[in-house]
């Protein structure tokens, strides 16, 4: 019996999204089920997992406050840190930049990319460290000042190593804004601080919303800037996560924290779609 | 200045170039106190920029732009007293309907009280007939309706002048013939300075008290539509405006023209020179017959387009090549059609040719 066109297109339908479902399930669906069971077992005596019912794993969430007060008050200070430098940076290329150079100077925020985090991570923990900036300070008579292993240091590593991918989702809403509506607004007597409030904002609110989630919800699985220039002092879930699955071997607490972080992470994301999608009154928002 | 001025929009020598190129070169134009002004022209004439000048959005490179007698050069666009229905409109999307038209009340200092600004939107939604939308998303409207928002958005700053840029462009044919209707009869009744921008000659001609047909950043004429179409000021204008039979001719002493088949016209024309001149003549201002030898011209139909109260010939007359007539249908008989390959004179009012130098 031939196909009929419906069937013919779902098999389409299916054939292409085969390889994604396949490897999402396998890499994500089945750990994530996984993490859950082991989140509600109890640690083996000689560590690892051994099989219970029971949420004292969660009851013993407090145990690792600071690891959450950190990653919450970070992640999101530091995603709004990004947007007031990126924003001007985005506008700057988007509307200002002359168009003959737009594209090299927009690809000069995406350069950094081209070495690893790591090193550029490890330059800042120099220039942080006492041999660093502190030295300088301390040769102008300005003593004792100390900039690594603080909420600072990890803040500005944050800054630093997420900025370019909050510019880029910015700059795209700001550069498909149609200028005509930015004509129009003056035309109709607003001035060009109006004009910005009033048009050019709400309608890059899908790009800053983009730019807000995608740089939180990467923070708040965030490892490396905080090992390195936090010192364990500062230190994010992530940094916890590994420290319990590795060191302590306690797998099923380490378990809960992960499942709480990504329950947390979905609240983000949904709350972060509604916000889009009321101010800028469509449905085309296009997040992460 | 004592008196008040005549004119709301004046260009005194206004020359407009971007690097090497010159979109606008010294045009000189005044558009009188309440009238609804078309600037007709192929694309790249020079019109939107004109347009855009006037709006505030470009300045010129030499001369004066004025509005309401005051020289409006380096005045930005939030502060001139003219609006703009923009090419597909500009709406903001993220306001509705109400939100869109009551933007520029919002913009006037002293503040307007909120009661105010939506009496007078209410207003302009009524004007524009869309009472009962004010809610309404701008991606949940009609064209046709996204065409009216805008036009209640433009008037309800009341502005001297409002500026159109094809409105119509983008609205099927129907709507258009609807809002050409409705565009006129709102500059009648508000008495607000129209300029409209537009590259359809119809819609020039049916609107607007005054045309100006541009060509190459310059003005070719300003006349009233129907001066326009009846006493083109060039070839260009008769070209661009209605349909024209074009025909080389060379001018004689006297006013005679010697045709291509060696007839003579008499013009009239003392004032041209002799030598080669190009006669252009309307389709509808020629007449074509059955009974062949009557004239100096005979021609062969070689196609016809049936209209319904017309038809439109083309005919292969002898020694002058195509033309294209158009016939009123004088009753309902098949005898009214004349058929392809049937032998016709023409025959037309030597005053209806107009002759320009070539």
């Amino acid at each position: 019996m031939p196909l009929t066109m419906t069937t013919k297109r779902r098999l389409v339908t299916t054939a292409l999204l085969a390889p994604a479902s396949v490897w999402l399930f396998v890499f994500l669906v089945l750990p994530f089920i996984a993490m859950m069971v082991f989140s509600v077992g109890e640690r083996g005596p000689a560590g690892g997992y051994q099989t219970a019912f029971t949420f004292a794993q969660y009851a013993n969430l407090p145990a690792r406050s600071a690891a959450y007060w950190n990653t919450l008050m970070l992640a999101p200070v530091g995603a709004f840190v990004c947007l007031i430098v990126a924003y001007p940076t985005a506008y700057y290329l988007a509307v200002k930049a002359n168009p003959r150079y737009r594209l090299l100077l927009v690809s000069l925020v995406v350069v950094p990319f081209w070495t690893s985090l790591l090193v550029r991570t490890y330059a800042w923990m120099y220039i942080l460290g006492s041999r660093g900036i502190p030295n300088l300070l301390d040769m102008i008579g300005i003593e004792d000042v100390r900039l690594l292993n603080t909420p600072g240091a990890v803040l500005l590593g944050i800054v630093y190593g997420y900025l370019p991918l909050m510019i880029m989702p910015i700059y795209v809403s700001l550069e498909k804004l149609d200028r005509r509506l930015l004509e129009a607004s003056a035309d109709l007597g607003a001035k060009p601080v109006s004009t910005f409030f009033s048009v050019t904002l709400p309608l890059s609110l899908p790009g800053v919303m983009t730019g807000v989630a995608l740089v939180t919800i990467l923070l708040l699985g965030e490892y490396l800037i905080p090992q390195l220039l936090g010192g364990g002092k500062v230190f994010f879930i992530g940094n916890a996560l590994v420290d319990l699955f590795l060191q302590s071997r306690n797998w099923p607490f380490g378990s809960a924290i992960a499942v709480t972080l990504v329950a947390i992470v979905v609240v983000v994301l949904m709350v972060a779609m509604r916000i889009a999608w009321r101010i800028s009154g469509t449905r085309q928002v296009d997040l992460v | 200045m004592t008196s008040a001025p005549t004119n709301d929009i004046e260009f005194r020598s206004v020359t407009k170039r971007y690097g090497a190129v010159t979109a606008v070169s010294d045009i000189n134009l005044a558009v009188p106190k309440g009238a609804f002004v078309a600037l007709l022209g192929p694309s790249g004439c020079g019109k939107t920029t004109c347009l855009r000048m006037i709006g505030g959005f470009e300045q010129p490179t030499e001369g004066e732009v004025l509005i309401a007698g005051n020289v409006a050069n380096g005045v930005p666009a939030y502060r001139r007293p003219v609006n703009m229905v923009f090419q597909q409109y500009a709406l903001f999307p993220h306001f509705d309907v109400e939100q869109n038209v009551a933007y520029g009340l919002k913009q006037l200092r002293p503040r307007l009280p909120a009661a105010e600004i939506s009496r007078r939107v209410g207003e302009a939604l009524e004007m524009v007939r869309l009472s009962g939308f004010s809610k309404r998303r701008i991606h949940e409207m009609s064209g046709g309706q996204q065409q009216r928002v805008a036009l209640a958005r433009a008037l309800v700053n009341k502005p001297s002048v409002l500026l159109l840029d094809e409105p119509l462009a983008a609205l099927d044919k129907k709507l258009r013939t609807a809002m050409q209707i409705e565009l006129q009869t709102l500059q009648r009744d508000l008495g607000i300075t129209f300029v409209l921008v537009t590259h359809d000659q119809e819609e020039a001609l049916s609107m607007s008290d005054l045309v100006c047909v541009m060509s190459a950043g310059s003005i070719r004429q300003l006349a009233t539509p129907q001066e326009v179409y009846d006493r083109p000021a060039d070839l260009f204008v008769a070209d661009f405006v209605g349909k024209t039979n074009r025909f080389d001719g060379t001018m004689e002493a006297g006013g005679m023209v010697r045709l291509g088949n060696g007839s003579a016209l008499a013009s009239g024309r003392t004032d041209l020179a002799p030598g080669a001149v190009t006669v252009a003549l309307r389709p509808e201002a020629i007449r074509l017959s059955r009974q062949a030898g009557a004239t100096t011209l005979e021609g062969t139909v070689t196609h016809r387009i049936f209209l319904g109260s017309a038809a439109e010939y083309s005919v292969a007359v002898d020694g002058l090549g195509d033309f294209l007539i158009t016939a009123e249908r004088q009753s309902q008989s098949e005898n009214d059609l004349v058929a392809p390959g049937e032998r016709v004179a023409i025959s037309f009012d030597p005053g209806t040719a107009h002759i320009f130098p070539a």
